[in-house]
């Protein structure tokens, strides 16, 4: 059987080009680049090389760049390095609903520890409305954190919009670009933020490193303490075969949007007017234009999201769920549910995420295997025959 | 994290359906995760002889419902009183901790089937 992979934003195979590029890194250029002799020199040069390439991806200067230990790291210095750093101008925190937990457990982790925290709303899209980020606002708020986009649904949030008023409050502000980088162009003066969050894994780039873009002049405490590394604010010897293989890949996404945006797009829309099309009672998720080309998030009425997954996996199909039986909290998604999808619909929800492998025939072949698992489980499910007919809630 | 009983029975669930007529039926929502479990069972003299189930739930939900089944057909109403969560849970080579309320909802639906039948049973005695 042929495995089908849809789960690219849960995480992506590293691409040859950048394993190629990692694997001097490992053996032969396995030097240290803080030692003084060539081989320390050596490990020294592709570091830089690669925070410059980094730093040019994303309009920043190679002094704002601070490699990191994933994108969960990135978005906790972040957020714990801003609150540490500024306390004595503020203790409020603004962020949304619908982030990742690497921030949401943050800011709760804060609350704990004395700070106010905001969560904002969202609308049914999953979007965050600019003017209620506004008008949240105090004299005491010293961050706001709002994802570019949404792991979960997809929706792109308004950063640029949100980023212009936050920079005439003088308020810092952070996004977590972990599912745009390579995905959409990225321009830290363009959106307007001080702290940008990104991680290699979700383009095809290694697991365990990661981004947190620092704008100049940006109070920040750091929270791993020892070497003066990263220009003191991450210390520990960088993990520099990942950072390289993280620029590497950075590199190629970032080359490549145009073509791979048309295809993504191409594939999502078969995808999702498939469904459309051969199931009924389905409910899409996320905003319907302002999406990421490579998302499609689908509740299936009556049945539930593991026993989905669970499914297509036998047919070798890998996705993912927002189920509350699939989330170990036995909790459905903290995204759905913040947009108002009700919890039982919520429990039938279904993501898939295209990449760079998948094929028109993946996807022909995926909608043949939905429509036959969902019928299957719809025919054991005792909500189903009860309601065949009636309209979703 | 599933056993392979337990896929095997996922991939395969026996007795999926109602009963028709049946004697007795059970219905248990989940409140952990709000899933729903229901069974139907057909008694003549106090064997169970045809249970079937339905559910919206997950896979440790679906195969807990399959074994029960397969467990309980063919036993009187005292053999099948005393069955629990941890009998089918066990007979599934084991269930993840996280997924262990999702065999007690199999065995509450039962329960509440019998009680179901005993008391359709008693009615029809006193009318
Ligand atoms: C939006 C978002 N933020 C943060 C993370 C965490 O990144 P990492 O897995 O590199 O810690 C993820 C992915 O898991 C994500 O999707
Ligand atoms: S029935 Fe929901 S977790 Fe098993």
């Amino acid at each position: 059987m042929k495995r089908i992979y849809l789960d690219h934003a849960a995480t992506t195979a590293v691409r040859p080009e950048v394993l190629e590029a990692m694997l001097p890194y490992l053996s032969e250029k396995f030097g240290n680049p803080s030692s003084v002799y060539s081989l320390g020199r050596e490990a020294r040069r592709a570091l830089d090389e690669a925070r410059a390439t980094v730093a040019a991806l994303i309009g920043a200067d190679e002094r704002e760049i601070v490699f990191t230990g994933g994108g969960s790291e990135a978005d906790n210095l972040a957020i714990k390095g801003v609150a540490f750093a500024n306390r004595h101008k503020g203790n409020h925190i603004i962020t949304s609903a619908v982030e990742h937990h690497a921030v949401l457990d943050t800011v709760h982790f804060l609350e704990r520890n004395g700070f106010r925290i905001t969560i904002l709303p969202v609308d049914e899209y999953g979007m965050v409305d600019p003017d209620q980020v506004a008008e949240a606002l105090t004299d005491e708020t010293i961050l706001v954190s709002i994802m570019h986009a949404n792991n979960e649904v997809g929706t792109i949030q308004p950063i640029a919009e949100i980023g212009r008023i936050l920079a005439e409050k003088k308020v810092y502000f952070h996004t977590d670009a972990v599912q745009t980088a390579g995905i959409l162009p990225i321009n830290v003066d363009e959106l307007h933020c001080d702290l940008l969050s990104l991680s290699a894994h979700k383009f095809y780039g290694p697991k365990g490193v990661g981004v947190l873009y620092v704008r100049r002049g940006t109070k920040l405490e750091p929270h791993i303490h020892g070497g003066a590394q990263e220009r003191k604010r991450r210390a520990g010897t960088e993990n520099v075969a990942g950072i390289v293989g993280l620029a590497k890949a950075f590199a190629l996404a970032q080359e490549e949007i145009e073509p791979s945006t048309a295809k993504l797009t191409a594939l999502r829309d078969k995808l999702r007017d498939g469904i459309a099309a051969r199931i009924d009672h389905v409910r899409f998720n996320g905003h319907p234009t302002l999406r990421l080309p490579n998302n499609v998030n689908v509740c299936f009425s009556f049945i539930e999201g593991e026993a989905l997954l669970l499914n297509l996996d036998l047919h070798g199909i890998a996705a993912s769920s927002g189920s509350a039986c699939t989330s170990g909290s036995l909790e459905p998604s903290h995204v759905l549910l913040a947009m108002g999808v009700p919890p039982e619909i919520a429990h039938g929800s279904l993501r898939l995420t295209l990449g760079r492998e998948n094929t028109e025939e993946e996807i022909d072949t995926v909608l043949d295997v939905l429509v036959e698992v969902v019928a299957k489980l719809r025919d054991m499910s005792p909500l189903y025959e009860k309601t065949p007919s009636s309209p979703l809630p | 994290m599933y056993s392979e009983k337990v896929m095997e029975h996922f991939t395969n669930p026996r007795n999926v359906g109602e009963v028709e007529q049946a004697d007795g039926e059970g219905q248990v929502g989940n409140p952990i995760c709000g899933d729903i479990m229901k069974l139907s069972i057909k008694v003549e003299d106090d064997r169970i002889v045809d249970i079937k189930f339905k559910t919206f739930g997950c896979g440790a939900a679906i195969a807990s419902c399959s074994m029960l089944t397969e467990m309980v057909k063919g036993k009187t109403i005292e053999e099948a009183r005393t069955i629990t969560n941890r009998d089918v849970a066990e007979a599934l080579g084991g269930l993840p901790s996280v997924k262990m309320h999702c065999s007690n909802l199999a065995a509450d639906a039962l329960q509440i089937a019998i009680d179901d039948y005993l008391s359709k049973k008693e009615e029809a005695q006193n009318a």
